[in-house]
Formats: structure tokens, C-alpha cells, sequence
């Protein structure tokens, strides 16, 4: 099936790529931090697709789940409670452009001549046979990833249980401040710890005792 | 099955110390502030422990586990050896600093210990990505570790910009991985040293996809080393950090920079060594250069070990870049002298510091003799070591760099690093003069646990002790090159 000599995959792909372009792009122009992240959930959105055309269904259905699933819609929170000053992000914009903007380009075109077509093009490095339509992408993962790279992959464990202690050393703060109780203290307490018998005269002076604010001192609490 | 038995067996020390770690972790939540000595009496254990079967487990033959993406040579097990041994002088350093600043608690060892498992990992990696994850598990503990004082605006700042530059470089890493990955279809390093040696004659555009691989993984590593143009953020972490932090950064993870580097290049790409010989040659002059003139015109001690230190790593690169097995070994001696020396440095601005009070400015160093002639005298041994003044160990640790450089035949580039480590010889004798011919300002008495003071000293002498008999050393880090890369 062609469309203007494109053969359909051709097809998917070129508008999962325009798409892509397009989001990315607009991730770091838009104004509203709200916006450039839906565009970042757009953009993983179509690399998705574009992951399905390459048969990672496994790859691309976990890019769905967990990154526009679970990190962006974190990331969207973060980004509606910050209160982000977006004039103070774009300072030195203007300042900065006259050099970026010629070594960012330049950058760009050195790595368009070489990871360009004619390194990376069909020629060069031809596509892999496809599957047939009964190979699980999944399975095939999940085969390698326990037995070949387990150490790998165990390691990446230990590099999340790194980054949640650290979370938890960084921001767990044990307020000295608040006042809270503790029963286990307050069902020990004792009469003799709290109350102090004074014993004193019983009569107070004249003067005194017409001050009606005069507080009797009889007991007197620790 | 007899398989993962050896898998098991070979990667023993990094599950006694990740194991360890977490141990740590859970034990801090039971013990009372004032048992808090038993975690590092727990983590000083596990060094030892985890040095015990690194040691009776050693051969000196190659063995690979985990199907290739983890080796066990005599390099990973001496450069094993070496971290236990840095992490253990640093804890001994750091105690009673970590103490007066409530920050002696299980995350700061836990963490530590994580790191050390990170540098294990990368001290053995033989595949990109083992390599890769060690060197995330190191770096991001240590960005933890310089936030760890989190009412510290500067250290907040300093681990801030560590983890942003921090993360830029792994990026770059990886992009440079990815190209050289999609060109050899490898993650395995022996196998692509295989796949590019038997590539047929690769045309000039395989090779230009190659250069570029490289050019981002040489500009990564010189990002996590501090070497010049990639060293912006070595000050300002040097001197933001607790010294504490600082001390760590600047010294064991040279050691397993070092291992990724020689893994990287030497092991896997062998094949473009005239290429990177090139780039380190270039860092090195740079580093070397910037090192020396701009640390003369600082004021801050931390910072002035900071541009100390690039100029240190230019060495290095310096014994790296005439990729001989000659240089490789002398590269070793240098870093292995390094860490040593800048342990005890820093192991000395630690003694000096007390409750509230930083010992960081050259100042607080005048007439230190007058204060302690014995720590006075430790410093002189270290800052001699550090300028390359014979008989010190940093004598000979750069006479072999630049033996080796010479032997290549860089013979003006060596001539360039005489006159460079001369100009730098400045600013390390300017710390003896102030200690030596300055009035003290600061009458404090320097307090200091009995331990902490004999194996300061015993390190600070180690400096002139190995530098008068360096044979013994040099003979480890040859066996540990030479047979792990021939």
C-alpha cells in the first residue's frame, strides 16, 4: 500500500516524527511551564508510536505507563504548586543568544553530517528482519534481563534505593518545635512529679488582698 | 549452576559491602545518639571485612562474570584494595569533624558505603553499561553527600551545581556510548575491542561516527575527573562542600576514574589510541597550566587544593596519553601517591577545624608551628609531597609521569611540566612559610582523638617513608597493569 510513493509504515513514522519535532520544539518555547509540559507528555507520547513501529511494544507501552502515566503527572504537580518565576528563567536570554546560537548551531550541523543518512542510512546499516506476529517483544526482554544482565539490572536497583535514601536524608526533618505527646510518658507520670506542696502562712496582707488579681500560691505547678 | 557459583564468588566483596550499607541503614534507626560510634565501628568492619575477601580471593589470572560485564583481574583487585584502604583513613578523618556538625549519622556511612560499591563497580566494569550504572551509583551518592548539611546554604549551592554539571557529563557519556555501541553492536568492552579490530579497514565515515562517540566519552570523563575545559565546577565544590565531603570527593574516586578510563580506552577502544591520545594530551597541557597559575592567587585553602588537584589530574592524563603499559603503570603510582597525599592534607584542615569554626582560609594556618610543631611538620611533609620536592612521594610519582611522557617522546611537553610544576611549587611553599615564619592569629588548642592523630601521622610519614623506598609500591601498580592488560 503506498501514499505518494510512501509506503504506509513510511508514512506513520514521518508524522510520529513531525509530531515529535514539533512537541519538542515547543517544550522549551512555550511561555507557560503548564503548556511545555503536556508537550513533553505529547513528546513521549509519539515516541511511543514511533517505538511500536520499531516492534518495542514492551519499551514503548512502559514509556506510556510510566513516564506520561507517573513522572509527568508528578512533574505536572510540581510545576502547578511552584510558584516559578518565568521572568527570571528568560533572563539573559537575549545575552546568552549571540554565542549559543552559533555554537549550538554549529554543533548541530557537525552532528547532522555524521549521525546523517549516509552513516546511519539503510545502506549503512540495514533494517533487521522482522518478527513474526507470534514473537513477544516482552518475553524475549524478560528472558535477557534476568539472566544475562542481571548484574546490571540489580545494580540499577541499588542506584533507586540510593536515590531514596537520599531523598529521605535531604528532606526528612525531625521538627524539634512541634509539640507532640507521648503517652507512654504521660501514663508514668506521678503525683509527686507534677504537684509541690508549699506550705505557707495563712494570712496575706492587707494591701494586698484588695488586688483581686493576686493568684492563690498554694500550688504551684512544675 | 557452577556459573553463578563463580558469579557469586567473584563479586563477594561488593554484596558484603551493598550489603553492609544497608545494614547500616537499619541499624541507625535503633541506636541511640551516644551508641551512634557502633555504625562506624560497623563500617570500618565492613572495609576490612570486604578487604579480607578481596585479598584471599585474589588471582592473578583474568576471570569474567555475569557473562562478560564483570571482570576480576589483578587491576580491579588492587585498585580495590586501595579504595577500602582510602575510605578507611577518610572515615578515621572525618569522625570527629561529622560529630561537632550533627551530621554523624547512618545515612553519612550508608551513603559512603554506596559509593564505595559504585567504584567497585566501576573499578571491575567490563561492559558500557556496568560501567555506566557504577558511576551513576558513585556520583549520585556523592551528590547527596555534599547536600548532606542541609542548613547549609553553600554546601546546598555547591551540590546543586555538582549535580547539575554532574548530570550534563553523564549525558554526554552516554551519547558518546550510544555512538559507539551503534557502530560495533557491543556493550561488552572486549568484545568491541574485537569487533573494531577486525572491522575491515573502516571507511572514513565509520570512523568520523567513532571520533564523535569518543569525543563525547573523553569530554564525559573529563567532566567526572576535573580536568581542564571541563573543570568549572571543581572550585566551587571544593569550597562549597563540608571539608568533610570535600576530603572524599577530591581522593578515592580518582581511583576508580582511573579504572574507567584505562577500561574505557586502553581495554575497549585500543584501536583509536592515536586519536585520544591526542584529546589527553591537550587536557593535560591545559590542566596543568590552568592548575598551577590560578591556584597561586587563591586565599581559600579548600579552593587552593581544588586547582591543586586539576593540576594533579593533568599529570595523570600526562602518564595516560603515551598509552604504553609504561605509562599506564606510572599513571597508577601517580594517582595511588595522590590520594594518599590528599588524604592527609585534608586530613589536617579536618584536625584544625573545630565546633563552629572552618579551618579553610590560608590564614588560619599562620605559625601552626608555634601552635603544633608535630602537625606543622605533617603539613610540610604533605605540601613538600605535593610540590614534588625529593624525597617525597609526589617526587616520584611525577618523575615517573613525565619518565614515561619522555619515553614516548613528548620530550618538549615534559620540559613544559618541569617549568609548570615549578611555577606550582609556589603555593605550596607559601603554606610552609605561613606556618613556619607567620605569627599565629588563632591561640585555639587543636583537639583531636588519639587515633585520628597516629594514623594521620602514620600517612603523613607513609609520604616520606614510601618516597625514600618506592620500589614496593611501583611493583604493585606494574603487576597490576601489566597483567591485567596484556
Amino acid at each position: 500500500m503506498t501514499f505518494l510513493g510512501l509506503h504506509f509504515q513510511d508514512l506513520v513514522f514521518y508524522t510520529l516524527a513531525i509530531i515529535l519535532l514539533f512537541s519538542g520544539l515547543r517544550v522549551i518555547t512555550t511561555r507557560n511551564p503548564v503548556y511545555a509540559a503536556l508537550y513533553l507528555v505529547l513528546a513521549f507520547f509519539t515516541a511511543a508510536g514511533i517505538w511500536l513501529l520499531l516492534e518495542a511494544e514492551f519499551l514503548a507501552i512502559a514509556l506510556v505507563l510510566v513516564y506520561v502515566g507517573a513522572v509527568m503527572v508528578l512533574f505536572l504537580f510540581v510545576v502547578m504548586m511552584l510558584d516559578i518565576n518565568l521572568d527570571r528563567l528568560r533572563e539573559g536570554f537575549w545575552k546568552a543568544l549571540p554565542i549559543a546560537l552559533p555554537v549550538g548551531g554549529l554543533m548541530a550541523i557537525e552532528m547532522v553530517m555524521i549521525v546523517g543518512v549516509r552513516n546511519f542510512g539503510v545502506e549503512a546499516l540495514p533494517a533487521p528482519a522482522g518478527h513474526s506476529a507470534d514473537y513477544s517483544n516482552t518475553a524475549a526482554l524478560g528472558r535477557v534481563l534476568y539472566t544475562d544482565y542481571l548484574l546490571p539490572f540489580e545494580l540499577a536497583s541499588v542506584v533507586l534505593l540510593v536515590a531514596i535514601v537520599a531523598a529521605i536524608a535531604l528532606t526528612l526533618r525531625e521538627r524539634r518545635e512541634s509539640k507532640s505527646m507521648d503517652p507512654a510518658k504521660q501514663v508514668l507520670v506521678k503525683k509527686a512529679d507534677r504537684l509541690r506542696i508549699v506550705k505557707m502562712d495563712a494570712v496575706v496582707e492587707v494591701e494586698e488582698s484588695n488586688n483581686s488579681t493576686v493568684q492563690p500560691e498554694g500550688k504551684e505547678r512544675k | 549452576m557452577e556459573n553463578i557459583r563463580y558469579d557469586l564468588v567473584t563479586a563477594l566483596p561488593e554484596m558484603i559491602v551493598l550489603g553492609m550499607a544497608m545494614l547500616i541503614l537499619l541499624a541507625d534507626l535503633f541506636l541511640k545518639q551516644s551508641n551512634r560510634i557502633a555504625i562506624y565501628a560497623l563500617a570500618q568492619l565492613t572495609l576490612f571485612v570486604a578487604a579480607y575477601f578481596t585479598w584471599t580471593t585474589h588471582t592473578p589470572s583474568v576471570g569474567y562474570a555475569f557473562t562478560g560485564a564483570f571482570v576480576d583481574d589483578t587491576m580491579s583487585d588492587v585498585l580495590k584494595l586501595m579504595i577500602y584502604l582510602g575510605t578507611g583513613l577518610l572515615f578515621v578523618y572525618s569522625r570527629q569533624y561529622l560529630q561537632m556538625r550533627n551530621m554523624f549519622c547512618g545515612e553519612f556511612y550508608a551513603l559512603v558505603l554506596f559509593a564505595v560499591v559504585g567504584m567497585m563497580i566501576m573499578v571491575s566494569g567490563q561492559s558500557l553499561l556496568t560501567l555506566y550504572i557504577g558511576l551513576e551509583l558513585l556520583s549520585l551518592s556523592l551528590y547527596a553527600l555534599v547536600a548532606l548539611d542541609r542548613d547549609n546554604s553553600r554546601a546546598t549551592e555547591a551540590a546543586m551545581k555538582y549535580f547539575v554539571l554532574g548530570a550534563l557529563a553523564s549525558g554526554m557519556l552516554l551519547y558518546g556510548m550510544s555512538m559507539i555501541y551503534g557502530m560495533t553492536g557491543n556493550l561488552n568492552l572486549s568484545d568491541i575491542n574485537h569487533a573494531l579490530m577486525n572491522a575491515p579497514m573502516p571507511s572514513q565515515e565509520l570512523h568520523a561516527v567513532l571520533i564523535l562517540g569518543l569525543v563525547f566519552i573523553v569530554a564525559g570523563l573529563a567532566f567526572k575527573l576535573g580536568a581542564v575545559p571541563f573543570q568549572m565546577w571543581v572550585p566551587d565544590v571544593y569550597e562549597g562542600s563540608p571539608t568533610a565531603m570535600t576530603m572524599l570527593i577530591s581522593s578515592v574516586p580518582k581511583i576508580a576514574a582511573f579504572a574507567f578510563i584505562i577500561r574505557m580506552l586502553a581495554q575497549g577502544l585500543q584501536t583509536l589510541a592515536v586519536d585520544w591520545q591526542q584529546m589527553l594530551m591537550i587536557m593535560a597541557v591545559l590542566s596543568i597550566i590552568l592548575g598551577n597559575v590560578t591556584a597561586i592567587a587563591q586565599t581559600n585553602l579548600k579552593r587552593m587544593l581544588a586547582y591543586s588537584t586539576i593540576s594533579h589530574v593533568g599529570f595523570v592524563l600526562f602518564g595516560l596519553m603515551s598509552a604504553s603499559i609504561n605509562g599506564f603503570v606510572s599513571a597508577l603510582f601517580y594517582i595511588a601517591s595522590y590520594v594518599l597525599m590528599t588524604l592527609a592534607g585534608f586530613g589536617i584542615i579536618l584536625l584544625l577545624s573545630r565546633k563552629g569554626f572552618e579551618a579553610e582560609q590560608l590564614n588560619d594556618l599562620k605559625g601552626l608551628n608555634q601552635r603544633s610543631p608535630w602537625i606543622a611538620f605533617l603539613m610540610l611533609i604533605v605540601m613538600f609531597s605535593m610540590a614534588g620536592v625529593p624525597p617525597t612521594l609526589g617526587f616520584y610519582a611525577k618523575f615517573t609521569v613525565l619518565q614515561a611522557a619522555l619515553q614516548a617522546g613528548y620530550l618538549w611537553l615534559v620540559v613544559f611540566a618541569v617549568l609548570m610544576a615549578v611555577i606550582g611549587a609556589f603555593y605550596y611553599l607559601r603554606i610552609i612559610k605561613l606556618m613556619y615564619f607567620d605569627e599565629p592569629q588563632d591561640f585555639a588548642p587543636i583537639q583531636a582523638p588519639v587515633e585520628m592523630r597516629m594514623v594521620l601521622s602514620l600517612n603523613a610519614l607513609a609520604l616520606l617513608g614510601i618516597g625514600l623506598m618506592p620500589q614496593w609500591l611501583m611493583s604493585v601498580c606494574g603487576y597490576a597493569v601489566v597483567k591485567s592488560l596484556s
